[in-house]
């Protein structure tokens, strides 16, 4: 070997080595992207699932409360001197003090008072314990995340707030735990109280109509492109027009439903119906292309021997050739629906933007879906509504990861090679 | 809730109808059930179809378009003190004449004199209007329904071909479910097409398409000044592509390097690793992305300019510095890098397909010649790929301008004809999503525009996936 070979040689194995190092980095790298991405949404939204919850002691001022006209008493100032007299502190000419006192726990303890005293109006002049979630910022600062070392301007509570946070802390009236309230809340103004029930069942119900609609017209359509349908021009559009279909963009279809759903036949603006059928129209495609390629690989075997025992052709496809190729039409159809759970754009134009504080009542009425409150949450300005978007996140990409895992155990399960 | 209702009863029916000509069929049989053309199921089932179906479909046309039928049955005559209202005012009275009707809320517009008889007499009417829609159309269901039967149940007998009927309606149920997805394209078209045209009507399509100022201030008074606000796209194509540009520099060569290590050197082990990773990846909901980008990347990248501008100021590149220390959050660079990041997945699996396509005879011959593997990719399989490649990218492309979430978190408002990644930019779709979410009449200029961008946004990305499509799949056969 000449020197000027085995240069080149090494030259070689060099460009060699560089290449490989250049795959291994584009791996290494988008993995990365993956671990940041989850890594950084767990971080920020893991500290939702605890929270503090305050017990009160109330004295139910008959002074500060209208009997004629409970609704219209302000409990969320009653609580407020409670908190100041619990901790020794004198309202102030001002009201400063009651107004400090008020940004540090929810008013839903208002709200509870106000419950209670309508059931029961002899509470009226006693004292009462109430619990209920302290105010959002406050949270904030029992889990370290608004620190005292910020220049006070900087944050939402004043060095007394604080103060009186750590001493409420110290007379054991806080107690931490599972954030209950944000699995059986709907939506609020107020980031303590909000939740994702809401979001969670009008997901479902969405989900649900997309189901319903897109899986049996994508199955049927499938089954006839597949089994039926004669090879001519017109097939061959249909199936070209499907699979650009399947590449259209997501906001395209919910174009298609604000002027056809919406403005054309009257569907309800917002509603899970009307979401439900955007969305089949979106899911549709994917079906059906999923269904075909089950069906392609049923061998055609199973098809003659069922028109060998005499079957019919719809007995044939009916009886034998679907029954085997389920397993591979369930599994694209639950990565589709998946794949639907998770879109946003197409429902923000048929109107589902709407601040919705309650459960959805019907399929025709306004209701919220997970990636839409996501949406909302992350373009509120206030701090803690960020943390509780993280933590909506997780919980959409545990339903999305619990599809998907069903979808590859159904495949690895019934999946048959022939 | 009646339609449901009215829709199970028709069910129950139709059972009654099946079990009735099953019997029927059984009995012709007497015994012999080889005597019989189908079997008695069919029998039954042909029965059940003509009860069901003419009635069912009949019921859901009512469900779709009664309440527009009966809206303007009940507007056909207008009493004379509601024509003297003005338009707007006009509309009210007629949704809250058809509100009282149904039973639901109305607006907070209470009607007095003339019109408060006007409105009670139109309430009642409506809902007179509305009962007699429900029972004649219930009426005729039923009717339909015993005909079915009526008509359907004689006409079994031994040698009736029942079999053969019930799968011409199953035929013609695959059918009409084949065809939804073209009516889907129809649909798509239309509806884009008819509202782009009425918003062409207001702005000439040129203007439109080669217009270098977009502001769709659209005045709240029409005697306002700048009434019409400018509709020239131009700067929305511009951020569309600079952000496709951004994003399509950090998917491709990420994507690509990753699917040639994956097809030509990881192994089994290594793949069954990776690969599924990449598929959550790709799983992730793009406005999950779209949260990652407003609130981690966008600050870490303001935050890193200016550091870098802090460092600049004052020396030789002060202009540069003071600018790297105003850049703000919402920027092309934020945008296109996260949806660079959401593609990774999608070019890799699509790459990695189209590698594979490619026959290993190809490869055994480049190694039989002495080539190391990287020569073997870069000169054997890379250009017998290119094509499939290409067009692998081209969809990244198309999927990259569709892209709604991200751009709407992450880019920002200002349409700004820039090709600095470091401002911020506006795209096709965060318009059309601005434009549609606020609260506006759905016939100003201002919703039309959405459309048509959205027709823009169509056609591009059909010309492009038409285009891929075919490259893919003409590229494919070639080794079949």
């Amino acid at each position: 070997m000449t020197d000027a070979v085995a240069t080149r040689l090494k030259k070689r194995h060099a460009a060699e080595a560089r290449f490989r190092l250049y795959g291994r980095m584009a791996i290494v790298v988008a993995l990365s992207f993956l671990v940041l991405l989850l890594g950084r949404i767990g971080l920020q939204g893991y500290s939702t699932f605890t929270t503090n919850t305050v017990s009160l002691p109330v004295y139910l001022d008959p002074a500060r409360i209208d009997r004629a006209d409970l609704e219209g008493s302000n409990y969320d100032y009653v609580v407020a001197l409670s908190l100041l007299k619990m901790m020794g502190e004198t309202e102030d000419e001002f009201g400063t003090a009651s107004d400090d006192a008020m940004e540090l726990v929810s008013r839903d303890l208002g709200f509870q008072i106000l419950d209670q005293i309508k059931a029961n109006p002899a509470l009226i002049g006693k004292t009462i314990t109430v619990t209920g979630p302290v105010k959002a910022d406050a949270d904030l600062y029992y889990k370290g995340e608004l620190k005292r070392s910020t220049d006070e301007a900087d944050r939402k509570l004043n060095d007394r707030q604080l103060a009186w946070l750590d001493r409420i802390k110290t007379s054991g009236a806080v107690t931490s735990g599972f954030n209950v309230a944000f699995f059986t809340n709907a939506d609020s103004t107020e980031p303590e109280q909000a939740g994702i029930l809401g979001a969670v069942i009008g997901s479902a119900m969405m989900l649900l109509v997309t189901a319903l609609i897109a899986v049996p017209m994508g199955v049927m359509a499938a089954v006839w492109l597949e089994e039926f349908a004669p090879k001519n021009r017109w097939t061959d559009l249909i199936e070209v027009n499907i699979n650009n279909l399947a590449a259209v963009p997501s906001i395209v279809y919910g174009l298609l439903g604000l002027a056809v759903f919406v403005n054309g036949f009257g569907a309800p603006r917002g509603a899970a119906l009307t979401g439900g059928m955007v969305l089949a129209l979106m899911a549709l495609p994917t079906v059906i292309i999923a269904t075909r390629s089950a069906l392609k690989a049923v061998p055609p075997s199973i098809r003659e021997a069922a028109w060998g025992v005499g079957a019919s052709r719809t007995q044939t496809v009916f009886h034998h050739v679907l029954p085997q190729a389920m397993p591979g039409v369930m599994t694209g159809t639950i990565l589709s629906l998946a794949h639907a759970l998770g879109e946003t754009a197409p429902l923000l134009m048929i109107g589902m933007i709407a601040f919705n504080p309650g459960l959805p009542e019907s399929f025709t009425s306004s209701a919220s879906v997970l990636p839409v409150q996501v949406f909302i949450w992350e373009t509120a300005s206030e701090r803690a509504f960020h943390e509780r978007t993280a933590a909506a996140i997780i919980v959409l990409l545990v339903f999305m990861i619990a599809m998907n895992a069903a979808a590859v155990i159904l495949r690895r399960r019934f999946e048959r090679r022939w | 809730m009646t339609v449901l209702i009215a829709l199970a009863l028709l069910v129950v029916f139709s059972g009654g109808a099946y079990l009735l000509g099953r019997r029927r069929a059984v009995a012709l049989a007497g015994g012999r059930s080889a005597s019989l053309h189908s079997l008695p199921g069919y029998h039954g089932t042909w029965v059940a179809l003509w009860a069901g179906v003419p009635a069912a479909l009949i019921i859901i046309i009512f469900a779709v378009f009664g309440a527009r039928i009966e809206d303007a049955a009940l507007r056909a005559e207008v009493p004379a003190a509601v024509a003297q209202l003005s338009d707007e005012r006009q509309e009210v009275f007629w949704s809250d004449a058809g509100a009282m009707a149904r039973g639901e809320a109305q607006s907070e517009i209470t009607y007095e004199g003339e019109l408060k008889t006007a409105f009670d007499a139109k309430a009642a009417e409506g809902r007179r209007i509305g009962v007699i829609g429900l029972v004649s159309v219930l009426a005729l269901s039923g009717v339909l329904a015993l005909c079915g039967v009526l008509l359907a149940f004689p006409r079994l007998s031994r040698d009736f071909r029942a079999r053969n009927r019930v799968e011409g309606w199953t035929g013609i149920l695959l059918i009409a479910c084949s065809t939804l997805a073209v009516l889907t394209t129809l649909g798509i078209v239309m509806s884009l097409a008819w509202e782009s045209f009425r918003f062409f009507q207001s702005v000439p399509p040129l203007d439109f398409l080669l217009g270098t100022s977009w502001d769709p201030q659209i005045a709240m008074r029409s005697d306002q000044v700048a009434a019409v606000g400018a509709f020239g796209a131009v700067p929305l194509f511009a951020g569309t592509f600079l952000i496709m540009l951004i994003a399509m520099a950090v998917a491709a060569p990420i994507g690509l390097y990753s699917a040639i290590y994956l097809s030509e050197y990881a192994g089994p082990a290594t793949r069954s690793i990776v690969k599924p990773l990449l598929e959550i990846l790709a799983g992730v909901p793009t406005v999950v992305y779209g949260f990652f980008a407003a609130l981690t990347v966008g600050p870490t990248f303001r935050a890193f300019f200016n550091w870098i501008g802090g460092f600049l100021v004052g020396g030789p590149m002060d202009r540069l510095g003071q600018y790297l220390e105003t850049v703000q959050n919402q920027m092309a660079l934020t945008a296109g890098v996260v949806m660079g990041i959401m593609l990774i997945p999608f070019v890799s699996s699509l790459s990695d397909d189209i590698l594979n396509a490619v026959p290993q005879s190809l490869r055994d011959g480049s190694y039989a010649m002495g080539a190391t593997k990287s020569e073997t990719v870069k000169k054997v399989i890379l250009p017998a790929a290119l094509p499939g490649v290409a067009g692998a990218l081209m969809l990244a492309v198309s999927r990259a301008i569709g892209e709604t979430m991200i751009v709407t978190m992450a880019a920002g408002l200002q349409a700004k004809l820039t090709a600095n990644p470091l401002d911020t930019v506006t795209t096709v779709t965060v318009q059309i999503v601005t434009l549609l979410t606020g609260d506006q009449e759905f016939d100003s200029p201002k919703t039309l525009a959405a459309f048509g961008l959205g027709l823009t946004l169509f056609v591009v990305t059909l010309v492009l996936n038409i285009a891929a499509l075919a490259i893919v799949r003409k590229y494919r056969e070639q080794y079949d």
